[in-house]
Order: C-alpha cells, then sequence, then structure tokens
C-alpha cells in the first residue's frame, strides 16, 4: 500500500493550487482516489493552455492525429480552421502585454462559444489558434467559419479603464483528405496556405480549400435510376444481383 | 531517353500549369466511387494487351493507397517513392508483372506526396514523358474518389476510361466524376466499362442511360458534346472473386472465363482505337 507521506506530492499540489483545483485529498477519499484525482487533474492541466484554458499545442497535435485516422476509415468530413488574430502585435505594442494577454482571453472565449462541443479549439502557439471539427458537412464548414470571424469582429476587450479594443481574425481552412491515408502535416499544411492567403488578401476573412464540386441533384439522381422504381426488372436484378454487401455507402455521398 | 527523365534539364523554371497538355498513349482508369474493380480492369486489361504483343506499363497513381501491389501480389524493394525520394533510378522502380506487362508501384511512402505541390507535380510529368516513348499505352490506376491527385493524373492522360458497377451508388460517383472531368478538363470523349453485369445488354443500357442524364443536365460549350463510348461489360463471374482471393490475373488464372473473355474484347477494342490509331 502506497503511502502518500513517502511520495513527493508537493510540486504537484502546487501545481494544481495555481489552478485553482483542490489538490489535498478530501475526508472521505481514499488513498488511491486521491493519487487517481491527482493524475487527472495534472493529465488535464498538461492539455490546456494555461491563459486562454483552450486545448494547447500538445492536445491539438493528438486530436489532429486521432482525426485524421477517423478520417481515414469512415470517409467522414473533417475540418481544420486555422485562425490568426490580425495586427496582434500592434496590441502588444501599443497597450502591453497584459493588454494583449486580455485579447488573447477574449477571442479565445469567443472561439470557444462559436463551435459544437465535440470541436476542439486550441491556442497554436502566440495568437494563432487551430479548431478542428469532426463530422463537418462542407455546406457547414463556411458558414461556422465566418460565424467566429464574425464573432471576434465584434468584440470590445476592455483592456485597461475606459480603453476597449477591436480586434479582426483571419481564417484558412480544410477539409481532411478522405479516403487516403495522410499525415497531418499535410493537413494543417493546406489550412496555413488558406490563412496565408487570407492574410495576404487583406485579412479578417475566410478562405477554405475547396473541393471539387461534385453534387448530384435529386433531379439527376432520379434520372439515373428512375426506372428502378418503375420496376424495370432486367434492371433491378442487375443491380441487385451482384451487390455487395455494405456497398451501399458511396464514396461521394459521403463527401457530399 | 530515360536518362532524360532522371537529370532533368535545369531550365525547367516554368512549371506546368493546369490544364496540363494530355500525354500520348496514356489511359487513366478512374471511377468515382472505391471497390468497383477498377485496379482489377486495370491489371487485367494490362495483361490482355500484352498478350496482343503491346508493351504495356501500369502506374499506380493511387499515390496515397497503393492497391496493385495487392492484387499483382507483388512487393518490390524499390518503388516510385524512392524514385521521387531520389533513393532510387527510374529503371530501378519498374517491375515485371506476371501477366508480362511492366509496373510502377507508388509505395507507401507516396502518401507524403499526396499534396500536390508544383514539385510533386513536375516530379511526376517528369517521370511520365520518360516512360511513355517505352511503351505502347501506358495504364494510370487513380485511386477513387476525386481528389486533386485523381484529377491531376486523369489530366495527363489522353484517354479516360470510367469503370462502374450497376449499383446505384457506383452510377452516381461514375457520373459525378463524368462531370468533374467535364468542367474542369473539357473532356468530350469518355469510355466506359461495366463491371459485374448480369446478362447481356445491361451494360450498354447503363451506359446509354447515363448519356441521356449527362445531355439533359450538364452544359457544355457548342459544338462539344460529351460522348460516352460504351467500351463493353465484364459479366458477373465467380472466377473473379477466385482470383482475386489468389492473388491471380483472371487473365491467367481462368483465362476461357466469361469475365476474361471479356476484358480480351476489351483489349482488342482498345488496340482499334487508341494504340493503333496513336502509333
Amino acid at each position: 500500500m502506497i503511502d502518500l507521506h513517502d511520495l513527493r506530492l508537493d510540486d504537484a499540489r502546487a501545481l494544481l493550487q495555481h489552478d485553482a483545483s483542490s489538490s489535498l485529498p478530501e475526508p472521505d477519499e481514499s488513498r488511491t482516489q486521491y493519487l487517481q484525482r491527482v493524475i487527472d487533474q495534472l493529465c488535464e492541466l498538461s492539455l490546456r493552455d494555461p491563459l486562454t484554458g483552450l486545448a494547447n499545442r500538445r492536445h491539438f497535435r493528438h486530436v489532429l492525429g486521432r482525426e485524421i485516422d477517423a478520417v481515414a476509415r469512415s470517409g467522414e468530413s473533417a475540418l481544420l480552421l486555422m485562425m490568426d488574430i490580425d495586427h496582434f502585435k500592434k496590441v502588444n505594442d501599443t497597450y502591453g502585454h497584459l493588454a494583449g494577454d486580455r485579447v488573447l482571453q477574449a477571442v479565445a472565449k469567443a472561439l470557444a462559444s462559436c463551435v459544437r462541443p465535440m470541436d476542439t479549439v486550441a491556442r497554436y502557439g502566440g495568437e494563432e489558434f487551430a479548431a478542428i471539427l469532426p463530422n463537418c458537412p462542407p455546406s457547414f464548414g463556411k458558414i461556422v467559419a465566418e460565424r467566429i470571424r464574425a464573432t471576434v469582429g465584434s468584440l470590445n476587450v476592455l483592456v485597461a479603464p475606459l480603453i476597449s479594443l477591436q480586434v479582426t481574425i483571419s481564417i484558412g481552412g480544410a477539409y481532411a483528405p478522405e479516403w487516403v491515408r495522410s499525415t497531418t502535416g499535410l493537413w494543417t499544411d493546406r489550412a496555413d496556405i488558406q490563412l496565408y492567403r487570407a492574410k495576404s488578401e487583406g485579412r479578417n476573412r475566410v478562405y477554405i480549400d475547396q473541393q471539387p464540386e461534385i453534387a448530384v441533384s435529386a433531379e439527376e439522381k432520379n434520372m439515373l435510376f428512375g426506372h428502378l422504381s418503375m420496376g424495370n426488372p432486367a434492371w433491378l436484378e442487375s443491380v441487385s444481383a451482384d451487390a455487395p454487401v455494405g456497398a451501399a455507402d458511396s464514396a461521394m455521398n459521403r463527401v457530399n | 531517353m530515360m536518362s532524360d527523365v532522371l537529370n532533368p534539364p535545369q531550365d525547367n523554371v516554368a512549371a506546368p500549369t493546369v490544364p496540363l497538355k494530355p500525354l500520348g498513349k496514356v489511359l487513366a482508369v478512374t471511377s468515382g466511387k472505391g471497390g468497383v474493380g477498377k485496379t482489377f480492369v486495370s491489371a487485367n486489361l494490362a495483361a490482355a494487351l500484352a498478350k496482343r504483343g503491346h508493351r504495356v506499363l501500369v502506374l499506380d497513381a493511387d499515390l496515397g493507397l497503393a492497391n496493385l501491389d495487392v492484387v499483382l501480389n507483388l512487393y518490390p524493394k524499390v518503388t516510385l517513392h524512392d524514385v521521387f525520394t531520389g533513393k532510387a533510378k527510374l529503371e530501378e522502380a519498374i517491375v515485371r508483372a506476371p501477366g508480362g506487362f511492366s509496373v510502377l508501384l507508388a509505395g507507401s511512402g507516396m502518401v507524403e506526396y499526396s499534396r500536390l505541390t508544383p514539385e510533386v507535380r513536375d516530379d511526376f510529368l517528369r517521370i511520365m514523358s520518360g516512360l511513355i516513348p517505352h511503351y505502347d499505352i501506358v495504364l494510370l490506376d487513380t485511386g477513387a474518389g476525386i481528389s486533386d491527385v485523381v484529377l491531376f493524373a486523369v489530366s495527363l492522360a489522353s484517354e479516360i476510361l470510367v469503370v462502374a458497377t450497376p449499383e446505384p451508388t457506383s452510377l452516381t460517383d461514375a457520373y459525378a466524376t463524368i462531370k468533374v472531368l467535364v468542367g474542369q478538363q473539357k473532356r468530350q470523349n469518355i469510355r466506359m466499362v461495366i463491371n459485374q453485369t448480369a446478362r447481356l445488354g445491361d451494360g450498354r443500357a447503363i451506359t446509354t442511360q447515363l448519356q441521356q442524364v449527362l445531355d439533359r443536365f450538364v452544359v457544355t460549350e457548342p459544338g462539344r458534346p460529351i460522348r460516352l463510348i460504351h467500351l463493353g461489360d465484364i459479366p458477373s463471374d465467380p472466377s473473379v472473386r477466385q482470383a482475386i482471393m489468389r492473388r491471380q490475373l483472371l487473365m491467367q488464372s481462368t483465362p476461357g472465363c466469361p469475365a476474361a473473355m471479356a476484358i480480351s474484347l476489351l483489349a482488342g477494342k482498345l488496340e482499334d482505337t487508341i494504340i493503333k490509331q496513336k502509333a
């Protein structure tokens, strides 16, 4: 049995205390439960950005890796957004780093408010943020990115008495490559290229890596298979005879 | 000629831009949906063409997901990936497949190249232009879906072969693929092979149906209509499954079965329309 007095928990306790978590054993807690809680809280701490409370870069990388594997198997549409606050250096230079921190915190809060609970918003570094949106249909991606841009643009960040700042954000996005094994590096690169494009074309805008237009309308489908429902026996037989089980999931349909 | 591939002239500053001018005698085999027999058709068509005395190369243009190695039961030490990274010469990556044709496999490391940077385009284009003079026909086995890599590979081909099965999902994807190729690459003539048909005439009926939907919904420039050419059907045949399970070419395991005979017919038509015309 572990004796808590044999363990050097002071550093861990100090860290957790600083993070406003309860760092001492609760009266009704066993030693194992207490240690488990300390470990859980430390893990939690190691995944978060201390300033903004968002996922940190380590956590972001982990989620991104998991997501790209999921997409390769499922063909589900997942979006990565890379976001950078425009002219942030000017905020720091003019109003100081504390003001800069306030802006980062306010933007982080705004970002988190714009996405679903299943999405991961991270501070990527400096004034750059990233969001991973699993199961995000192409039609939804542009909407959510625009929502983020507008929300950040409408913020009034109080950085000192009577001084409130307004900032804008540039956003670049890319969908995970479907049906191919790929790397997280390639995915982030594609989103970064779009972010760079948003920056170089005037900032405060959204660019998302375009996928080819492959929508097939209901009308077209109806004409393609219209005679199916009309019961053309030859066609029905040819369709049902050798259709492998589970083949109903069309690659293209999933892309749409 | 091969050395030109590996030691390109230094004045190649101007990167090729899309749309690329299609190269001669290159047939892209594509499908939209995965799992319709694209690689199976490519490999066996190559064997049938080789049997007719042609020099045939199949290139695994599915940079991310190589399947040709599985179908042909080939696991070469040197792949296209080693050529791209400068570890090997192009000649070393070309292997002889059981059916008497040549194969250039991408290798799993090629996933790093699945983003189409100008460098990747250049490398690919240079390799392709070096290869073409050595063969009567080059078949590009493209990946599933309509990714930029697939579209790029198809853009290098003079001819397109779309493989579909009679399943609605496969037909929808084939239709979507054709639409994109017509829209982005201004393609006019597209050959169709309908795989796994239940009875004679089904394939032609399907191609006709696709043509009618295209005529109705896809607007092309005046005087440039889309023309689907029905190359033929491959009937549903239990021998196909057996060959795939044994990792053999159908043309070798059961050359007399209905599906193999259908593929021989397809090869004959390709010979007449592509190889002889361009020779």
